[in-house]
């Protein structure tokens, strides 16, 4: 059944009107996503892509009652959008926006405290529970449902492991992407949780990056995990310099914290298998379940 | 970005930070009159270059007269210093901060950040700084103290205190440097800043204290709502090759390699770079192609790495999603062959989105290119090329 999002999944787009969030709600739809609504402050009482669309997102909520929220609102107006969508109680966000200042993430990351809200992102390409629901910008085709949750905080990295996994005929029970900003919503552990706790995953394959130190603290949660299902992980960045930022990924790391040697060692020290590289993350994955 | 130190400490102190006089210089001649206005008996002199390690690689010096602090200025402006932190071209000196020297008693290391896993701002501390700090943090740990700032309070006067406490500060000291993280966390905040560290925040001889040296760095992500950063940027600190891909909003980074590379995705171009390097290669660069690129950026990313002499062999890896499709990037490589030639083989993997067209554009077009099945065939094609076997 997966994690996050199912059949019934009501899902409303923040920033519906924008043209990359259009084409991909569109997509969405098409999918099987049940969107019901889209909230854009001046175009409330307008109708997109036949949805209602609302000023504000409590508004959209009395009208339409969404269970999700997909956040496409450029980086100046993401944190008050996320802001929103916490205050509107929504029990999911998903908020695919790139490039949002870190002190703004702090600010949403103080109002998720103790709310009702579970936020996936920021810098995500969302979640996927194929042929059931996608809340995201993930191309559709190489998803089939199947056995095995993925949890990355690389989108293309997701994909490729979507694509080992559905070569291999494993599927996908559940993909998410936690996004690749320093400060962010859901961890890994919190996903590791609920795979561990769906009967749909069978295994969880993990993608982590230099920087921060999300991948050890995941460690010490399968330290002391009950869970049997097996867990393959894999980390990029053994060989990147560790004084020089890579793109999103490596950041302002003091003290030399956030390599990739010492995550790997740590996840293995905890009983993940670790995948040698990106291109045997399924094929890891196929053996650690048994498979020839 | 990362701003110079002068500019960091001129930054801090209109936020109430003590720090040393100080005049920036280009020129020797500038640097000696430097001294002579600031007055003193005894001046720093200090290569501004980003990076640290500077004082062991002989970029900062102390003088005793204004002739000196034009001598010490003329050995540094014009060479390229290479310190602990530079790599081995080291970063060319164009500019000098002359400061007036301090008797320093004790050295305390004060850091404010972003600590990922909580999500909030966070003071290190610890009261031995100096340049072994990184050393002496991974030696004894529990030396270095932690102060994490809830967003919804700011940072408390009485934390503040307790951590000048920690520090060993007593009386008048721990007031000041209390004093001192507010105005740190003021700049931090005003400035969008993702780190302002102060190594070492000295406690001089007469008991006052000082900021004797500034690292900051302001998140790139905020940058537009800081247009007074633009004339604190620092071409001199940026590659010619990093200022043309971040017009193209490429990211790049060159490496030692002679392998171009161009991925769609940080994470998967890291992916990238271990896989090389397991199968004997080395990439020349890490560059990332942003989900909203078009042909016309990746174009200049193509055209890039087949100008780029060292390289051999380009590795094009692309991953179509729901934004960036492979057929964009198929017609930015086509648009750079036709120009540039294509004097190098040329790798490319395209899976995802728009597979199928990127795959029949290159051949159209008769853009002579190697398609790879997945990842790993495409890594080994890609280092056979670099070493002449493809």
């Amino acid at each position: 059944m997966g994690i996050l999002i199912d059949a019934d999944t009501k899902v409303l787009c923040q920033g519906l009107t924008g043209a990359t969030a259009t084409r991909l709600c569109e997509r969405a739809i098409a999918y099987g996503t049940r969107m019901v609504g889209g909230v854009v402050p001046g175009k409330g009482g307008q109708s997109h892509l036949h949805l209602p669309v609302f000023e504000t997102v409590a508004e959209a909520v009395r009208e339409t009652k969404p269970d999700a929220t997909a956040i496409f609102v450029p980086p100046a107006n993401a944190a008050a959008a996320m802001i929103e969508a916490i205050e509107a109680e929504l029990a999911l966000a998903i908020c695919v926006t790139e490039r949002i200042p870190v002190l703004d993430m702090v600010r949403v990351k103080s109002a998720l405290e103790g709310s009702k809200t579970r936020l996936i992102g920021p810098n995500s390409q969302g979640v996927i529970t194929p042929d059931v629901c996608k809340i995201g910008v993930m191309p559709e085709r190489p998803h089939t449902p199947g056995r095995v949750g993925i949890v990355s905080r690389s989108a293309t990295l997701n994909y490729e492991a979507v694509d080992q996994t559905t070569t291999l005929h494993l599927g996908q029970s559940t993909s998410v992407g936690i996004g690749g900003d320093p400060v962010y919503g859901m961890s890994f552990i919190d996903c590791l949780k609920l795979f561990f706790a769906d009967d749909a995953t069978e295994g969880v394959i993990l993608i982590g990056e230099i920087g921060g130190t999300a991948e050890e603290e995941a460690a010490e949660f399968l330290k002391t995990a009950k869970s049997k299902k097996p867990v393959v992980a894999y980390v990029a960045g053994i060989n990147a310099p560790t004084d020089r930022r890579m793109g999103h990924a490596g950041t302002v790391d003091v003290f030399g914290e956030g390599n990739a040697a010492a995550k790997i060692e740590a996840l293995q020290a905890a009983g993940a298998i670790i995948a040698p590289n990106a291109a045997d993350m399924g094929t890891t994955m196929r053996k650690a379940l048994g498979g020839r | 970005m990362n701003l110079h130190e002068y500019q960091a400490k001129e930054l801090l102190k209109a936020y109430g930070m003590p720090v040393p006089n100080g005049i920036a210089a280009s020129t020797p001649e500038e640097a000696g009159k430097a001294a002579a206005t600031l007055g003193g008996s005894a001046w720093v002199v200090k290569a501004q270059v980003h990076a640290g390690g500077r004082g062991r690689a002989g970029g900062i010096k102390i003088v005793k007269s204004s002739k000196a602090a034009g001598d010490a200025a003329q050995g540094m402006l014009g060479t390229r210093l290479v310190t602990a932190q530079t790599g081995a071209l080291g970063k060319e000196v164009k500019r000098v901060y002359v400061e007036a020297a301090c008797e320093v008693a004790r050295e305390i290391y004060l850091a404010a950040l972003i600590d990922r896993s909580l999500g909030r701002i966070a003071f290190l501390a610890s009261s031995e700084g100096g340049e072994d700090i990184e050393a002496a943090a991974a030696a004894t740990p529990d030396k270095i103290h932690k102060l994490v700032i809830d967003p919804k309070t700011g940072l408390q006067d009485a934390d503040a205190k307790a951590l000048a406490a920690d520090l060993g500060l007593s009386g008048v000291q721990a007031d000041t440097a209390a004093k001192a993280m507010a105005s740190v966390y003021t700049a931090f905040i005003e400035n969008d800043a993702s780190l302002i560290e102060i190594n070492p925040l000295a406690i001089t001889t007469t008991g006052e204290l000082y900021a004797l040296d500034v690292k900051m760095i302001v998140d790139d992500n905020a940058i537009y709502r800081h247009p007074e950063f633009e004339k604190l940027w620092d071409e001199a600190e940026v590659s010619a090759e990093e200022i043309e891909a971040h017009r193209h909003e490429l990211n790049y980074v060159a490496m030692d390699g002679n392998i171009g590379v161009m991925v769609t995705g940080a994470g998967l171009a890291l992916a990238i770079l271990d896989m090389l390097k397991d199968l004997g290669g080395e990439a020349a660069d890490f560059m990332d192609v942003r989900p909203v690129a078009t042909r016309e950026q990746v174009a200049a990313g193509i055209r890039m790495l087949l100008a780029d002499a060292r390289v051999k062999a380009i590795l094009v890896v692309t991953m179509g999603g729901g934004v960036l499709r492979c057929d964009t990037i198929a017609e930015g490589i086509a648009i750079a062959c036709k120009e540039a030639g294509g004097h190098v083989p040329m790798i490319v993997r395209a899976a995802g989105t728009g597979k199928e067209l990127a795959e029949l554009a290159l051949n159209n077009q008769g853009i002579k290119v190697t398609f790879a099945d997945d990842l790993a065939d495409a890594a080994r094609k890609a280092v056979a090329a670099a070493k002449g076997g493809a």
